[in-house]
């Protein structure tokens, strides 16, 4: 299949359960934030439990090859310090890039006003990129991912993240009944 | 026509993940890639710096990896990614009668103050991305299920500064 219709096709399922899930509402995403509504954890950390499952098991059972699923690189500092002024921004607009791709085609003003800022912000960043282009090549480690990390087997860590998601689905869930 | 009712309530969370779990992983074994969202606002960001001056875009070492060999930046995978995003969103709305123009505000926020927030918000997501490689989309979801470990770092960034800053914005919120 043409990569490109691969592509829409998946951004439509993509789009679909976002919406779906609720995840286009501001409100409901910044309600994280405040305890009042857990929905962008449990839905984050479920998909991220079922799509590491499944990347787990089926290259264990030989259907997918691991080597052949892109991995993002690491950069310690950039990702972290990224992560910091992103989870900002998140608070302050309520969506993230995805989510406000949702937020604007589902009628919300403030999802077109997020996309507008997010488009600005890519493109005033870029052209500046390189005068702190030494901050953002910083602490390199190529791919790099947890097993590695912290020497331990593939499955043991799949294992821990599941056991760790569990134990925050129940925790949300009290958090939630408690309001 | 744009119906002004509420429409159906939300699907389950869990299940709701679990499915965009299985989008992600029929993305992973179909595609060899995961999913993302700011990275679709690079090619785009770069496709304009190249429109209004092919020499800045080619000397900008950011832009001109989304410019290489003749690549057409409005082409690229995640552009179409994110206008399928668009176009499912929309169909599942409609569909669940949950279409409605509108802005999402705080009850003491008045549009255009929510307008200007959004923008800002978006900005800082937008410089947070590019600096981190990708978003909630490209680095939590899609290196977060490939344990990539500056997917997770990225994650613990984010949480963190939302926790620190939700604080001092509740009067925008609540």
């Amino acid at each position: 299949m043409n990569s490109l219709i691969l592509a829409s096709t998946i951004g439509v399922a993509f789009g679909w359960t976002l919406e779906r899930a609720g995840l286009g509402s501001a409100r409901k995403l910044v309600g994280q934030f405040y305890l009042n509504d857990l929905t962008v954890f449990k839905v984050m950390f479920s998909a991220i439990v079922t799509a590491m499952l499944g990347v787990f098991w089926l290259s264990r059972l030989g259907i997918i090859d691991l080597g052949q699923v892109y991995v993002p690189e690491t950069f310690i500092l950039p990702q972290l310090a990224g992560g910091l002024v992103f989870g900002l921004g998140f608070v302050v607009a309520g969506l993230c890039p995805g989510t406000s791709c949702v937020a604007a085609a589902t009628g919300r003003g403030d999802g077109v006003a997020t996309v507008l800022g997010l488009f600005m912000g890519v493109l005033a960043t870029g052209l500046c990129l390189p005068r702190f282009a030494a901050l953002y090549g910083s602490t390199p480690r190529g791919t790099f991912t947890l097993p590695e990390a912290f020497h331990l087997p593939y499955g043991t860590v799949v294992l821990l993240i599941v056991l760790m998601a569990l134990g925050g689905f129940t925790l949300a869930e009290r958090i939630e009944a408690r309001r | 026509m744009i119906p002004a009712r509420a429409g159906r309530p939300y699907a389950n969370p869990y299940y709701a993940g679990i499915a965009l779990g299985l989008v992600l992983l029929a993305s992973f074994a179909l595609a060899g890639r995961g999913l993302g969202a700011s990275g679709a606002f690079a090619s785009a960001a770069a496709g304009v710096v190249r429109a209004v001056s092919p020499s800045t875009a080619s000397a900008n070492f950011y832009f001109s990896r989304y410019l290489a060999d003749g690549v057409n930046p409005w082409r690229d995978w995640l552009v179409f990614e994110l206008g399928g995003v668009m176009v499912g969103a929309w169909l599942s709305a409609r569909l669940a009668g949950r279409l409605r123009a509108t802005v999402e505000r705080g009850p003491y926020v008045a549009s255009p103050v929510r307008l200007v927030l959004a923008t800002a918000g978006g900005g800082a997501m937008g410089l947070g991305a590019v600096l981190a490689r990708g978003c909630t989309s490209g680095q939590a979801l899609t290196g977060g299920a490939m344990l990539s470990v500056g997917s997770w770092l990225f994650v613990l960034g984010a949480f963190a500064a939302g926790y620190t800053a939700a604080p001092f914005l509740r009067r925008v919120w609540q």
